[in-house]
């Protein structure tokens, strides 16, 4: 069986997928199914190879970059396997690309309820490319994270290969499960460097019939979490809620009004209910500054917006290529005050979403990426950051991921050893010697 | 009735005076329960039906504490079983004879509530409901309701990921837990997420909710907090047929609403119910559902509309919309006490907790009904309708050593069809001692050789909790069962869903 792979079929022989340098590649494997990538990753333990797992490589940008000799690329692993509105359940081969399932679902009035981004426009490459196991590798969430949840809570089973090129399973397809640990809340987020997954099951959701976004215009970025906290504390149901300041609001494209900051508040569901929460929220919100109000389709553009983050895109050469751009997630009430220490020190442009939970940074270009203020702001606040967009040397120099306190950074490290203690998946993507 | 446990270690067993006088040293005065009688109360949980006195209880009331303990039993090889209230239902709080029962009933404060953040920060020994009853006053509440919320624990929950009937719509445990503090089995102290949504890293936080105790314990937990809805309303609606019960909550689901609740009781149960609470529920129908709508007025009044509208095509034979809160809450009255009322018309009961996909319902109802003539026992069943929970009650009469037998044989019969349609062993309950040796069923060798591999990256020695979650070995043990005997549980106040 190995042999099979001891000349592996190159599907390229370049490095041009890491157009960022992130990674050095000698050669591709293309598995077409889940058998496939088992011989594929045994070959890899086998041969102590270390491999880079991908989809459509969509978000090879995120992370450490590593040297590794071959690359695992799934979207050979393509098509949903089992669909069920009615049960809300969907599995599909995890290089399915995300794109077609949006599709699927939304052809039956569903929807991924996580709101996955697409970061193309942060990271380069083309826009909704990427795949279903990608999304799930990094636990993706857009702004519905604050009522329903991020990736990982919508990841119900799986089948994967771990490290010692095993096939192993866990979940199942229904929703309350408590048998055996759940293996999948540790998959998402783990960027590939415990198991390769080859088949995913998710929950869906209805699509809300309708949406309708409330704006407060001209607040502060802690007056605007104060508003939130407000609109939050009702039981008017947000969901999503974001503050642009003026200078990131005047970068959607028209969506919004010129000239002010916007504090913008979510409501989605049947039509009775939308009508009925807006008009006491537009009530409560009254005192808090000039209100306005967008349309569904109106609405339905600005979270996408501030999904992608696209007012930190930066088309590659432009003038803002260099600026890194860091996620910091922290507690919702604590966002401005990062985002005031860290302008304190450079220049800095934010975007806040969940609340003010999870505050966008761009920075202006540094050695370490600011990681230094960005690190110190957190660690005064509580919270931690991830440097997300950044050139490959300085992701290789910095900490891309929160640095842990010693315990946890060992038992991190024991966790990666029992599904993969070669060390042959991803090695060092997340955490230098994880 | 015994169930086979990790076999004694007879080094610990001679050492014994020694242990409780270095646990002594850790936790002063009447932390540390060394007598047979006063260890009396911690000798099983939920599961009644195994008792075993542990090596000693040790209460403590701080993190440094418990960091201490677990250091010294892991310096000396000693087991360590955690406990909360002990309402668990499979098992996972019953001691070991060689080990040391850690409860952690002092870690009772709520030690902060941030209404600006929508969270609470609260001692593992704090109750579910007490939780909400800090928060209520303000208009919040914490969302997953376990029937035994006034008596376990947000670290029992923790541990097995605990849902109740609003689950369908607001989630389980480890969709409303933010953060928490843990002492590793080495007496290390890590904090997993925290006040921020993301927790950073591996989802740990993720894989200790639903653990069973088996990977640390749980000193500190951060909670997400709700605002109330505005309103609530439920619908009692009647059905000729379990079927059409099952395609009536598929259609509602299909036609894109997620109600609150959603509940069904089939004809044995609901007669059984009546007979009690007189909740007015038909008795002419085959089943019943009660579907609850909760949020704005508004979205309520209109959904409760489409709703209806759903039942009536789905050949709803009797529907009856609450008008006030008194009617809502009777409707759900029944549903709370179907457990005690079953009691009520059988010597004992024997409560299972797998899940099904939704569309196999009929199927497994019929291949119940199928086994309950084979077996010779009767059958009814309480389903958590919208999320596939199943919770068939087995009548029989314990002290009939047969019809234990029988009832055991259907029980474990039951679960591995709930695995054979797709579904699994359990759904809230946790796997525990109960159905350690059903794993197998569910899971290849391989599947379980990787979670016993994640155990011992948290749990080297393979001190904490043992015997539970997987198979033993080399044994061929007896497999435990929740066995309610004369209506006399351990929790006999306590409404059942
Ligand atoms: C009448 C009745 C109704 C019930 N209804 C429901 C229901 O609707 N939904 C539901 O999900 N469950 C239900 N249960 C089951 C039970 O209440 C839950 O499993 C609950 O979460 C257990 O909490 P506890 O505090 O009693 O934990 P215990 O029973 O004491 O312990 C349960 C597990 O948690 C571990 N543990 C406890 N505390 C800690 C800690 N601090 N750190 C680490 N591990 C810890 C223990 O080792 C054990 O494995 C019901 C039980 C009863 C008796």
């Amino acid at each position: 069986m190995r042999s099979r792979f001891d000349d592996p079929p190159s599907k390229s022989d370049s490095d041009d997928r890491s157009g960022k340098g992130s990674v050095h590649m000698t050669h591709t494997l293309a598995p077409k199914n889940a058998g496939e990538v088992e011989e594929a990753v045994r070959w890899a333990h086998g041969e102590k190879k270390t491999l880079a797992v991908i989809g459509t490589g969509s978000k090879r940008a995120l992370g450490r970059p590593s040297q590794v000799d071959a690359t695992l690329d799934l979207s050979g692993l393509c098509g949903v396997t089992l669909y069920e509105p009615n049960e809300l359940v969907l599995s599909a081969r995890s290089g399915t690309p995300i794109a077609e399932i949006a599709r699927l679902v939304a052809d039956n009035g569903q929807q991924l309820a996580f709101e996955p981004a697409d970061l193309s426009a942060l990271l380069g490459g083309a826009p909704g490319t990427g795949t279903l196991g990608g999304v799930l590798a990094v636990n993706l969430s857009g702004s519905r994270r604050i009522v329903s949840g991020a990736a990982r809570d919508h990841f119900l089973g799986f089948s994967a290969v771990s490290g010692r090129g095993e096939t192993f399973k866990s979940g199942g397809r229904v929703v309350k499960n408590v048998t055996g640990y759940d293996l999948s809340k540790l998959m998402a987020g783990s960027f590939g460097t415990l198991a390769v997954t080859t088949d995913v099951t998710i929950k869906v959701l209805p699509r809300p019939e309708t949406e309708a976004t409330i704006l407060v215009l001209g607040l502060d970025p802690a007056s605007a979490v104060a508003a939130i906290a407000a609109a939050l504390g009702s039981p008017f149901e947000v969901s999503g809620a974001a503050h642009l300041p003026g200078p990131v609001a005047a970068r959607t494209d028209g969506v919004l009004p010129a000239g002010h900051s916007v504090t913008a508040l979510r409501l989605e569901g049947v039509a009775p209910s939308v009508a009925h929460r807006k008009a006491m929220l537009l009530r409560l919100l009254d005192s808090r500054g000039s209100l306005g109000e967008l349309d569904a389709a109106a609405s339905a553009t600005l979270w996408r917006t501030v999904r992608d983050v696209t007012p930190f895109a930066a088309p590659p050469g432009g003038a803002d290529a260099a600026r890194p751009v860091w996620r910091i997630s922290t507690v919702p009430s604590r966002g401005p005050e990062i985002a005031d220490i860290v302008a304190a020190r450079t220049d800095a442009d934010f975007l806040f979403d969940w609340a003010g939970g999870l505050v966008w940074a761009s920075l202006a270009p540094a050695d370490d990426a600011g990681a230094a203020i960005v690190r110190a702001a957190t660690a005064s606040c509580t919270g931690h950051a991830t440097l997300i967009r950044a050139p490959a040397a300085v992701r290789a120099a910095v900490s891309v991921f929160e640095p842990q306190p010693a315990p946890l950074a060992a038992l991190t490290k024991r966790v990666k050893e029992s599904f993969d203690p070669a060390r042959i998946l991803e090695p060092g993507r997340m955490w230098a010697g994880v | 009735m015994s169930v086979a446990m990790p076999p004694l270690d007879a080094g610990v067993l001679a050492r014994r005076d020694e242990i409780v006088a270095a646990l002594r040293a850790i936790v002063p005065g009447e932390g540390v329960i060394a007598t047979s009688r006063e260890m009396r109360p911690y000798e099983s949980d939920g599961l009644t039906a195994y008792r075993q006195l542990p090596l000693v209880v040790v209460l403590p009331s701080t993190t440094e504490q418990v960091s201490r303990v677990l250091r010294y039993c892991h310096q000396a090889g000693v087991k360590v079983v955690p406990r909360g209230a002990g309402t668990s239902l499979s098992g996972g709080a019953l001691p070991v004879g060689d080990g040391v029962l850690l409860g952690m009933g002092k870690f009772n404060r709520i030690r902060a509530i941030d209404y600006e953040n929508r969270l609470a920060v609260v001692e593992p020994g704090v109750t579910n409901l007490a939780i909400t009853r800090a928060v209520e006053k303000s208009g919040f509440y914490y969302a997953p309701d376990p029937s035994s919320q006034i008596a376990c624990t947000i670290g029992g929950n923790i541990a097995e990921n605990a849902g109740g009937v609003h689950c369908l719509k607001y989630g389980l445990t480890t969709n409303n837990v933010l953060g928490c503090e843990m002492v590793l089995p080495d007496g290390d102290v890590i904090r997993l997420g925290g006040g921020h949504l993301d927790a950073g890293g591996y989802d740990l936080l993720g894989v200790v909710t639903g653990s069973e105790g088996l990977l640390g314990v749980v000193t500190e937990v951060t909670v997400r907090i709700l605002p109330k809805p505005e309103t609530a309303r439920a619908l009692l609606i009647g059905f000729d047929t379990a079927e059409a019960a099952g395609d009536c909550v598929a259609k509602i689901i299909g036609a894109g609403i997620i109600p609150g609740g959603m509940e069904m009781m089939d004809r044995m149960t609901t007669a059984a119910v009546e007979d009690f609470v007189h909740a007015g529920y038909p008795l002419d129908v085959e089943a019943i559902l009660i579907v609850e709508l909760d949020g704005p007025s508004a979205e309520v009044d209109h959904l409760i509309e489409r709703v209806s509208e759903i039942a009536r095509g789905c050949g709803a034979r009797n529907l009856r919309a609450s008008t006030s809160e008194a009617e809502r809450l009777l409707f759900w009255a029944g549903r709370k006490a179907a457990f005690s009322a079953v009691g009520r018309i059988s010597p004992d009961y024997y409560c299972m907790d797998g899940t099904i996909p939704r569309a196999k319902l009929a199927t497994v109802l019929h291949r119940t009904r199928e086994l309950s003539e084979h077996y010779g026992l009767r059958c009814g069943n309480v389903f958590h309708a919208g999320d596939g929970n199943l919770h068939p009650l087995i009548l029989y009469d314990a002290n009939d050593p047969d019809q234990l037998a029988r009832a055991e044989a259907f029980g474990a019969d039951i679960l591995r069809l709930c695995v054979e349609v797709g579904g699994v062993l359990t759904g809230e309950h946790g796997v525990g001692v109960e159905k350690r040796d059903l794993m197998p069923s569910m899971f290849s060798e391989l599947d379980l050789e990787q979670q016993r591999r994640l155990k011992r990256a948290f749990d080297g020695k393979e001190l904490l909790n043992p015997g539970k979650v997987f198979p033993l070995l080399s044994s061929c043990a007896e497999q435990g069962r929740m066995h309610v005997s004369g209506g006399q549980t351990a929790f006999p106040d306590i409404p059942r869903f």
